[in-house]
């Protein structure tokens, strides 16, 4: 059996930025397979055209999850929708093997009138469901979905997280060849999404996922490989997702706003974030050791009989506060005019892959007053070697 | 685009569908038959969601004709209007041509409206896109069993009792349905790019209308009746109408070879629905 359940050869896809132009081109284009021309020309672009996705290769295998990154705009959707077939190629050539299961959107199709059972009956037909799987499958989905007594309410009182519980229970409940989701996770609970991993690494044994998400720590999670598309340019990071993200993380720098607090006790002059390994002394076949030293960099302005303390703030992706330290700062140090560094060492750096902010602030006295802060870019962390294989406990 | 085979193979390049006839022509069956079950679904969901929130429910599919005729009626009675003599009375005789209208009209806007409201489907979901078309269809033939069955009761309550040829009425409505269809998707790829036609399409309608022997009967000489029989619509509701009353079709090989065109026609308009919808898909989404 060949396992390759999607192949895609040299696909571009050109889009135009007018839609006047646009809506003419659909007419032309129309004109033409009609007349039995292939789609797309000779693949030179109109005028207002761009390439949407250009010449891009993919295959991916039962069991594996392609994770699809990039910026709002970059081109992942559009070929989450080259791939399910709703719109055709322009160039090249995708052949996909088996049933496909598509989540482009949740609750398309619901109709707000009808009950959650009704919609789950329509959903799943619209999916390719029969109705005799349909009838199997009401009660697993009903139970998936978890909502309860609402099931026979009208879809319209529903909220946007409860309109995602129906539709992933009902697009899941197809037991596809080939899952599609696009950033559909982001309106749910954090209970759920937990649940709706495990469904995805449990249907993923069977079946290739492509998957696009804005969380890195999403697609670390469950990735087999990802791409990162990037104005129509889609690169291939194969079975070595941490690299994918690590890319998208070093070319997508949020802006930070610099809210830095100056007193006239203390000022932060630098942060230096470096790596360091040791290697394991017991045991030198195992791989080296790795700790993270940050370094900062302070200047006491005048002398202060407080007690001062620095505050270290970790930060992930998803601006979540993942770890805070706190160290006292010497009290010798902090004669006048006096220039220092405090280092502080994340031993043993057990951070998943992935991008951290360091943000921190001097605290002065009993009351934490702060005596200046500020917010240092960012490290990331590549191959962590963390697999996040191991299932979401709820 | 899927074929019978238990891991099925689908194959997506920019080539045209219509370069491989065969292959088209079977996917286009394939097609059908797999949206069978979806087009019973979202018909049921569409009239069950569409009288839920009404207060009159399947009343609603009677106000329009109804209205219509009270204005024709009163337009006849006070005057304003002669009308040539008819051999029904001429309320029966409009309230039956409006209806067979109405049936009509909703078969033309059918598609269009279809495939309007699943945007969001579409966009995000492939399925077989005839699922549609035929929901609409399954829609427009249960409004017009509700306006067939008023329809009785007023003739049998005026008077007039149909013969046997009562059993060819559904042909009849099922002609009227098949013309309207095939004209209604045949403008819903233009329509849905360019909302010109969905601007347009009431006035055409009406001035259809008028051309067709809905309000009045087809008599005597002149353009107009000229007009009037070159108008393929004519024999559908002239034979239609004859069938309904007992009376005595006078266009019945008219009547046939307007629905074999209508057939031909639908085939070729299908054929090119079928090529636009991705075309139309990535311009109305986004």
């Amino acid at each position: 059996m060949n396992d390759t359940l999607i192949k895609v050869e040299g696909v571009s896809k050109r889009f135009c930025r007018s839609l006047k132009k646009s809506l003419w081109y659909g007419m032309q284009d129309l004109g033409n397979e009609i007349m039995g021309r292939r789609h797309g020309g000779s693949g030179q672009l109109r005028a207002n055209e761009f390439w949407a996705l250009k010449d891009v290769n993919l295959e991916l295998k039962r069991g594996e999850c392609l994770g699809l990154i990039g910026r709002n705009g970059a081109g992942k959707t559009t070929l989450l929708r080259l791939l399910n077939g709703l719109i055709k190629p322009d160039q090249g050539r995708i052949e996909v093997r088996g049933r496909v299961g598509a989540l482009i959107a949740l609750g398309a199709g619901f109709n707000p009138i009808l009950t959650g059972r009704e919609n789950i009956h329509v959903n799943a037909s619209i999916l390719g469901l029969s109705m005799f799987e349909i009838e199997e499958k009401i009660d697993e989905i009903i139970d998936f979905a978890e909502l309860g007594d609402f099931i026979d309410t009208p879809v319209q009182s529903y909220s946007s997280g409860m309109q995602l519980r129906l539709g992933f229970a009902a697009a899941t409940a197809l037991e596809p060849d080939i899952l599609l989701l696009d950033e559909v996770l982001a309106v749910g609970d954090a209970a759920f999404r937990g649940k709706c991993f495990n469904r995805m690494h449990k249907l993923m044994q069977n079946c290739a996922v492509v998957f696009v998400s804005h969380s890195m720590a999403q697609v670390g999670r469950v990735a087999t490989s990802v791409a990162h598309v990037d104005g129509g340019q889609v690169t291939l990071f194969n079975g070595n997702p941490t690299a994918g993200i690590a890319v998208y993380s070093s070319k997508h720098e949020p802006l930070m706003d610099q809210c830095n607090v100056q007193s006239d006790i203390l000022a932060i002059e630098a942060i230096n974030v470096s790596e360091r390994s040791t290697s394991d002394d017991s045991n030198p076949s195992r791989p080296d050791i790795q700790h993270i030293d940050i370094s900062f960099t302070i200047r006491s302005k005048r002398r202060t009989e407080q007690n001062v303390s620095l505050l270290i703030v970790l930060t992930d992706s998803e601006m979540q506060n993942i770890a805070e330290i706190r160290r006292p700062v010497e009290g010798a140090n902090l004669a006048a005019q006096n220039t220092f560094e405090q280092v502080v060492t994340l031993n043993k750096c057990q951070l998943g892959s992935g991008k951290y902010y360091v943000s921190c602030a001097l605290l002065v006295g009993e009351g934490g007053e702060v005596g200046a802060n500020c917010q240092f870019g960012a490290f990331i962390v590549i191959d962590s070697g963390w697999a996040g294989y191991a299932p979401v406990r709820l | 685009m899927i074929s019978q085979d238990p891991q099925p193979v689908t194959i997506y390049t920019p080539e045209s569908a219509i370069a491989n006839p065969g292959r088209m022509f079977r996917n286009m069956v394939h097609d059908l038959r797999m949206s069978r079950e979806l087009s019973w679904r979202l018909a049921v969901r569409d009239i069950s969601a569409q009288y839920r929130q009404t207060a009159l429910g399947f009343l609603w599919a009677l106000i329009l004709p109804l209205a219509n005729t009270a204005v024709w009626v009163f337009l006849s009675i006070s005057g304003i209007l002669t009308v040539a003599a008819t051999d029904l009375p001429y309320p029966v005789f409009v309230l039956i041509g409006t209806m067979l209208w109405a049936i009509f009209m909703e078969a033309v806007t059918a598609p269009m409206q279809g495939v309007s409201a699943a945007r969001e489907m579409l966009a995000k979901i492939n399925f077989p896109r005839e699922a549609i078309v035929v929901s609409g269809i399954y829609q427009v033939l249960f409004n017009a069993a509700i306006k067939l069955a008023i329809l009785l009761v007023v003739l049998v309550a005026s008077g007039i009792f149909p013969d046997w040829k009562i059993v060819l009425v559904p042909f009849g409505i099922a002609s009227l349905i098949l013309a309207g269809t095939a004209i209604g998707l045949f403008l819903t790829p233009i329509g849905l790019l360019y909302t010109d036609i969905g601007k347009g399409l009431p006035i055409l309608m009406q001035f259809l209308m008028y051309l067709t022997p809905v309000v009045y009967p087809l008599r005597g000489e002149g353009t107009l009746s000229t007009l009037l029989l070159l108008n393929p619509l004519t024999p559908l509701i002239e034979t239609t109408r004859a069938w309904l009353t007992g009376g005595a079709p006078e266009w019945l090989h008219y009547f046939l070879v307007t629905n074999i065109l209508a057939m031909f026609v639908l085939l070729a308009v299908w054929i090119v629905y079928r090529l636009a919808m991705p075309i139309i898909i990535e311009r109305m989404s986004s």
